[in-house]
């Protein structure tokens, strides 16, 4: 789907256009391609219709015959019932303002450092940077610890931030990922359009909401998606600096759920747990697999 | 963050090279005014301030505190090696590292080649590629901690375990997949797998469609077959990119964390504690409160080990850009 294939010419893999025409190669090629689509429904799809029908059949059902196609029963309760009783309501909400404020801060850092290292370009641009790009290579092993005890006497405030939102949303602007990937398509964009903006009388904040901004939503898009799923799928680090249970987002929480909640219930929490990052997938699909090849081919 | 990090250029750039804007070839003049000065200040702030205060001062205290000794209360103590020489005296260390060692190596064997030979199917396919791009990353997007949760009901022991049922189909026996001893670890690996080959489809994928057609026309050109494509263009035209995840791998997997802590905390008999386990049952479990100067020492000798890979990635990608 991503750099979709001009038809023509360069419309040719592996396989050369002469064999195609063969019938044993289109006809292996097909099977292979239908074992493939076959395991990839399995793997991928497979454990996920599972958690779905298991989570709207009674606890009986799926601890006797567990791979069984069709259920004695359905329990739509579950559902409720992990929404309300359980608390699961208020765990989502929990988890949704983590990732919006990880969002907002990400996305704040990201645009305006890149902005102002690949527009106005200060002298200590490039050292900047470099700082930023260093981090990258850092494993994040070695920041929790430290991290932990600056989360607990930040410098000049003078309050811990533990069981707060803010030790989730701030450190979490601090991806050099980000930065880079906004710093690089900022760099990318047409630099005739910034001077003639400069020639209108255009200063540097108008320049940045009023034309770098509206002309960067792809990378927004992407820096956004990825934002708000990281957050949906941090757990060690919400689970050290929200030790407050009323706090805590639904990772955290679930481990904690299984332990006394009945295993229906149990499974329809599992399902609202995943049900926004799974349809925010599907919503924004290339989004998605575009910036998952970003991933091994960020280029310093 | 003080102030002193934050002032504008003029300080630490000036000395080493020339003034900027007297650079040929770029379009300067109007836009030079804009260098340095309060707006430029502006944008930069709040990078610096996050940056500063939660990763570039963490990454320095790591290193001093892994010379003290901190216990929150009293002044840290400066302690010389002392921190080190206990991470090596505990026994447990020689434990941690073998399992995550052989987390690792398990990791390729399982992780490393299926991706490669699902992508490269892929990228022949002609019609819904779309369908199976998603269907492949579907797994990756599921929150991990929900993942690991189902599968520990899918490795439920009894006979009646999801995978178990499956194995009596074919007449196997029960496993006792997260309480047996050897069978524990290929079990978190598998999982792991699950949950993370998707990304590295994606990314040979786009590889993939990287690859210059008129290399394979050449080749068919002089007969070459399509094993012989496969092993002469195909695979050393994603040299790089297999390098670049194998080394991301090693990074990822020599820190796991989350399969061993929520499928067995580390059990049956410490056959799945990690090293990123050890760190945080030194920083966080310790009953006589955080040992955070021997969790800070064995993340720095850790990322010591790992920063020969990050070294490595970080030549490839850069020599890559610049060609």
């Amino acid at each position: 789907m991503s750099a979709t294939r001009q038809k023509g010419a360069a419309d040719r893999g592996l396989i050369a256009p002469t064999d195609w025409k063969r019938p044993s190669v289109r006809w292996s090629t097909r099977i292979a391609h239908g074992l493939l689509l076959a395991c990839l429904a399995i793997a991928g799809l497979g454990p996920m219709l599972w958690l779905l029908k298991a989570a709207t059949t009674p606890t009986q059902d799926t601890l006797r015959q567990p791979m069984a196609l069709w259920p004695n029963g359905f329990d739509f309760a579950n559902l409720v019932e992990a929404w309300t009783r359980v608390e699961i309501d208020k765990y989502f909400f929990n988890t949704v303002a983590l990732a919006a404020g990880s969002w907002a801060v990400q996305l704040l850092v990201a645009a305006t450092g890149g902005f102002a290292l690949a527009v106005l370009r200060p002298r200590i641009g490039k050292v900047l940077s470099g700082a930023v790009l260093a981090t990258l290579f850092v494993p994040s092993v070695v920041l929790l610890v430290p991290l932990y005890l600056t989360v607990l006497d930040p410098p000049l405030l003078g309050t811990s931030l533990l069981n707060t939102f803010w030790a989730v949303w701030l450190p979490a602007g601090a991806s050099a990922f980000n930065v880079l990937l906004m710093q690089r398509f900022f760099a990318n964009l047409p630099r005739e359009i910034f001077e003639a903006a400069k020639v209108d009388g255009a200063g540097p904040y108008r320049l940045f909401w009023s034309i770098v901004l509206p002309m960067s939503r792809p990378i927004i898009g992407v820096v956004s998606v990825f934002a708000v799923i990281a957050s949906w799928k941090d757990f060690l680090w919400p689970m050290l600096v929200l030790p407050d249970p009323n706090l805590q987002p639904l990772s955290v929480r679930l481990p904690i759920l299984q332990q006394y909640v009945e295993l229906d219930v149990f499974l329809a929490a599992l399902a609202i747990s995943s049900l926004i990052p799974i349809a925010l997938f599907l919503v924004f699909q290339r989004m998605f697999l575009g910036g998952a090849s970003l991933g091994g081919a960020i280029k310093g | 963050m003080t102030t002193h990090d934050t002032r504008p250029a003029g300080v630490t750039g000036t000395r080493a090279r020339p003034l900027p804007a007297a650079r040929p070839g770029r379009p300067g003049g109007l836009l030079a005014r804009a260098r340095g000065g309060l707006p430029t200040l502006v944008f930069l702030a709040p990078m610096l301030v996050i940056f500063g205060v939660f990763s570039w001062l963490p990454i320095g205290r790591a290193v001093v505190m892994s010379f003290q000794r901190t216990n929150l209360v009293t002044d840290p103590q400066w302690v010389g090696l002392a921190n080190f020489q206990q991470v090596f005296a505990d026994p447990l260390l020689w434990t941690a590292v073998q399992n995550t060692a052989y987390f690792a190596v398990l990791a390729l064997l399982f992780g490393y080649p299926i991706p490669l030979v699902a992508a490269i199917l892929m990228s022949e396919v002609r019609k819904m590629r779309g369908l199976f791009s998603a269907l492949a990353y579907l797994p990756v997007v599921v929150p991990p901690v929900v993942a690991v949760l189902l599968w520990k009901l899918f490795y439920d022991a009894g006979e009646d375990g999801v995978f178990n049922t499956i194995l009596g189909w074919v007449g196997i026996g029960p496993v006792a997949w997260l309480q047996g001893a050897d069978i524990v670890m290929p079990a978190l690996v598998l999982e792991a797998t699950w949950a993370a080959a998707g990304g590295t489809v994606i990314i040979y994928l786009a590889a993939l469609t990287g690859v210059d057609p008129s290399l394979y026309e050449a080749a068919e050109i002089d007969g070459a077959g399509v094993w012989h494509k496969l092993w002469h263009i195909t695979l050393p035209q994603l040299r790089g990119i297999l390098l670049i995840t194998f080394i991301l791998q090693i990074i990822g997997t020599a820190q796991v964390f989350l399969e061993p802590f929520l499928f067995t905390d580390g059990g049956p008999a410490n056959r799945t504690l990690t090293l990123l386990l050890l760190i945080y049952r030194y920083a966080f479990t310790n009953s006589l409160g955080g040992d955070y100067g021997a969790a800070a020492a064995l993340s720095l000798l850790l990322a010591g080990v790992l920063s020969v890979f990050s070294a490595l990635y970080f030549r490839l990608t850069r020599s890559w850009s610049s060609s």
